[in-house]
């Protein structure tokens, strides 16, 4: 509990010296709550089934960046191009999901790290494949997506063609109403979809199978023993996380509407995790209100740290070195925390 | 007609013959007491019977297992739990956040299809808790539990819980064999009384109780019949009444001394007190030593024994500040400082870890290194200066190493090969010769001859008497074999509950060491 308390203080005496005014601060934080909260969400299940904070949903974005390509180069873009993008990237996030799956069940005990590099390699790998076998190995059809040499893709993918198509899916802005034209200007649709999402994993925790991940993630000698199949709920949790994680970066870029081929992805397990963190979850324990409460605390200190920092010490650089401190701090300090109330979990010699 | 008959059972682990023809049968209603020594096999029957992975992983087993007449080859646990057989395990098998519903349900949850269920299969039914909980209550009604099912199991007494692990087993509509194992051993007095009264009950449903206990008045107060095991073979299979508890003792301990001990009185045993120990705790997790209070004289070998979680291996491993310790240790009138094994060392003792490979050895280094690295390190021994370094004198190592393995005739390529690829018994040697390097005055020894075959136990025995015979090293040894430990010893404290039981001199007979290490009090077995 005293982590998101820490936070909300840090957040309060930071929007204070900001002089940003109100209006700005909750327009701005809907929009990053509507871009992020599901990538947050896609956590949950590996730290419900016992596997930790998984990083590797690093390649769930991948596989959401390939569709986007996809549908980039064959010009598809509206409604139709989002929609075929969630689909196209399903199947690639299921694939990569089961590696990553597979792999964490040999690695038992070091999930996180095993995650993280997992992460790093598959960054090597998608370079690999978009910065030299696109245009050569793969035929790009769409000239504008390569580079001048004409092999690998550019650094920088417009998204123009879907952009917002999730955000203003209903056009209230046709309905010429004051209260529609005020509401057009927010991704309501976005948050709809979102809502839906967290009652599915609401309503997914009550199933069978959520039972199965829970009782996976409190004790896996007593999960087996019972006849539960451990690994295969491991890899399915695995799974779930990456297609949601898939899901959650084509939402979060088709609101930014440009893509960086080669950086978007390589933060988002960090951000996620750091957010979820900052909520109040532990490496063990997360529900989906400390996803909402922590995307919105981290990504509040996110929007207020650069003009803090200028305000407070004239320069803008200090924030932006804070806004690093704090992603990394935060998973730090959390781990730590979480080593220590383990200890003390133990029994001491004064205790026999 | 029998409800389970278990014919002629024997495994092995690799080379190692753990059960050896073993037979008994059970009859549909009666509780069946097992009793025998660690290690005797139980636990190793049971795993076969409930088919744990464990069995069919290391090669599975030789004999016949029928159920009602039928062949019942078990493979897993499923298989098992599917032909009625319900296990309640040492350890809670409970999850703490869980509520007493879903972990007495768990795996077996009732549920109700639903529109994604239909797509994407069973595993996404949503749970029927309200029926879950309707099943959970009868079960817990049986055992004449009234606690409100929706409570969560962590911080539930520890009586609670087992009762918790009962009502999963009879929940089990076609349960007809329940084995508990130890149920208890973590129970208060009243708790325990209750827990007996409730198996009286389920056997009166019908249901076989396959009772496994070292308390053996309970055996004594609840079973039917009992089969005695000790070593991996069956010794009695016999009815309850027509046997005392002093017989079943002595039945369970009992083995030739194979040594004579003649020999013994050669040696001089001074008044001396060459360690006091008073109100040691060891924070050994599983091995609590809890306020134990022991002297050994100079010149004397003790032996430790008890049986497993009794808190024997924790004594030696709290002396030489491996695990967190505390009360006084006073050796030779100074003394001893806790929690530091550097100090341990310099006090001139020395330990031989029932962890040979893990604390013992570094196995990828050279026998010679193996031998000379804690004198190395604690004493500076096998040291040259040269200016301001110091380095190892290899020739000293090299010339040291061959002399011990010449003396223990340890079995090697020479003094370069490393100890990963040596036998357990010359593994055993190699700890012994750098036990000897740092020249002790005390020697504790735990679990010498674990993992070693018989030829080479013996020899590792005659090694440790040698040495307290012609060094004069008082040596404090804990085993859970009692019979080394009667082979050696001069004097043998049992250890239960995290304290002394009693001593006993080795030639006391079997019952009264069996009585001791069941938690039976001193003088009412030496009456």
């Amino acid at each position: 509990m005293i982590v998101p308390i820490v936070f909300l203080v840090i957040c309060i005496v930071g929007s204070f010296f900001t002089g940003l005014p109100g209006g700005f601060l909750v327009n701005e934080m809907i929009v990053r709550l509507s871009r992020n909260l599901i990538l947050v969400l896609s956590l949950l299940l590996p730290v419900i089934t016992g596997l930790g904070l998984n990083f590797a949903i690093t390649l769930g974005a991948m596989a959401g960046q390939i569709a986007l390509i996809i549908i980039t180069n064959f010009t598809i873009g509206g409604t139709n191009g989002l929609l075929l993008s969630l689909l196209l990237s399903t199947p690639f996030a299921i694939i990569f999901g089961f590696i990553v799956g597979k792999i964490l069940n040999k690695a038992t005990g070091k999930e996180m790290i095993t995650s993280m590099v997992l992460g790093f390699f598959a960054n090597g790998i998608y370079q690999l494949v978009f910065l030299l076998m696109a245009g050569t190995v793969f035929p790009i059809r769409n000239e504008s997506l390569l580079l001048p040499s004409g092999v690998g893709i550019k650094n920088t993918v417009d998204l123009a063609g879907i952009k917002y198509s999730l955000d203003h899916l209903i056009p209230f802005d046709k309905i010429d109403l004051p209260f529609f034209q005020w509401l057009s200007e927010y991704p309501v649709c976005t948050f709809l979809f979102t809502l839906l999402i967290f009652i599915l994993m609401g309503y997914f925790l009550k199933t069978k199978l959520g039972q199965d991940m829970r009782a996976v993630g409190q004790n896996v000698e007593v999960a087996a023993v019972s006849g539960i199949n451990v690994e295969k709920t491991r890899v399915i949790s695995v799974v779930i996380s990456t297609v949601l994680a898939a899901w959650g970066q084509i939402i979060f870029l088709q609101n930014i509407g440009t893509m960086n081929t080669y950086g978007s992805h390589v933060q988002v397990g960090l951000f996620a995790v750091a957010s979820l963190l900052v909520g109040g979850a532990t490496v063990e324990k997360a529900s989906w209100k400390e996803a909402l409460i922590g995307t919105f605390l981290f990504h509040f200190l996110f929007v207020i740290s650069p003009l803090a920092g200028q305000n407070l010490f004239g320069n803008a650089q200090i924030g932006e070195y804070f806004r690093v401190f704090i992603a990394y701090g935060v998973i730090g300090l959390a781990l730590v925390l979480h080593a220590w109330e383990k200890d003390k979990a133990k029994i001491t010699i004064s205790d026999i | 007609m029998d409800l389970l008959q278990m014919k002629n059972i024997s495994k092995n682990f690799a080379e190692n013959r753990v059960l050896n023809d073993v037979s008994f049968s059970i009859k549909e209603g009666e509780v069946h007491g097992l009793v025998g020594e660690n290690g005797a096999g139980k636990s190793t029957l049971m795993n076969i019977l409930f088919g744990m992975p464990v069995i069919q992983s290391t090669g599975g087993y030789e004999g016949e297992i029928h159920i009602n007449g039928k062949t019942f080859n078990p493979t897993s646990p499923d298989n098992a739990m599917d032909a009625g057989i319900g296990m309640v395990h040492q350890e809670f098998m409970l999850i703490p956040g869980f509520t007493i519903t879903e972990n007495i349900k768990l795996n077996r949850e009732k549920t109700t299809p639903t529109f994604l269920s239909k797509i994407f299969g069973k595993r996404l039914e949503k749970l029927d808790l309200k029926s879950m909980a309707k099943d959970a209550k009868a079960a817990l009604k049986k055992l004449d539990m009234d606690i409100d099912e929706y409570v969560p199991v962590a911080g539930l007494p520890v009586g609670y819980m087992q009762f918790i692990e009962i009502a999963r087993e009879i929940d089990k509509t076609q349960l007809k064999l329940l084995i508990l194992d130890e149920p208890t051993a973590v129970l208060t007095e009243s708790e325990a009384t209750r827990f007996l009264e409730v198996i009286k009950k389920l056997s009166n449903l019908g249901i076989a109780i396959l009772f496994i206990s070292h308390r053996l008045d309970e055996i004594k107060k609840i079973t039917d019949s009992i089969t005695i095991i000790r070593d991996g073979e069956v010794v009695k299979t016999i009815n309850t009444d027509d046997i005392e508890i002093n017989e079943i003792a002595g039945l369970m301990v009992g083995r030739e001394i194979e040594l004579s001990q003649k020999e013994k009185d050669e040696r001089k045993i001074e008044d001396e007190d060459i360690l006091d120990i008073k109100n040691l705790k060891v924070n050994m997790p599983g091995e609590l030593v809890k306020g134990l209070n022991l002297t050994v004289k100079k010149g004397e070998i003790l032996g430790i024994g008890g049986l497993a979680g009794q808190g024997k291996i924790g004594i030696a491993n709290g002396i030489m500040g491996l695990y967190e310790a505390s009360g006084t240790i006073i050796k030779q009138g100074k003394k001893l400082l806790l929690n530091n094994p550097k100090e341990a060392l310099h006090s001139s003792i020395a330990f031989l870890s029932e962890d040979r490979r893990g604390v013992g050895l570094l196995l990828d280094h050279s026998i010679e290194f193996n031998i000379a690295f804690s004198s190395l390190e604690v004493q500076g021994k096998f040291l040259k200066k040269i200016g301001s370094l110091k380095l190892i004198d290899s020739k000293a190592v090299r010339k040291h190493a061959l002399k011990m393995i010449e003396d223990l005739d340890i079995r090697c390529t020479g003094p370069k090969q490393n100890t990963r690829h040596l036998s357990g018994g010359n593994q055993q040697k190699v700890c012994i010769a750098r036990a000897l390097t740092l020249e002790p005055d005390l020697l504790l020894v735990s679990e010498p001859t674990r993992g070693i075959d018989i030829g080479a136990k013996n020899l590792v025995l005659d090694t440790l008497i040698s040495l307290n015979k012609e060094f004069g090293v008082t040596i404090i040894i804990t085993s859970s074999e009692l019979g080394e430990l009667r082979q050696i010893s001069d004097r043998i404290a049992i250890i239960y509950d995290g304290k002394v039981a009693g001593i006993l001199p080795p030639n006391a007979s079997d019952v009264d060491f069996g009585l001791l290490m069941a938690g039976e009090d001193i003088e009412k077995v030496v009456d």
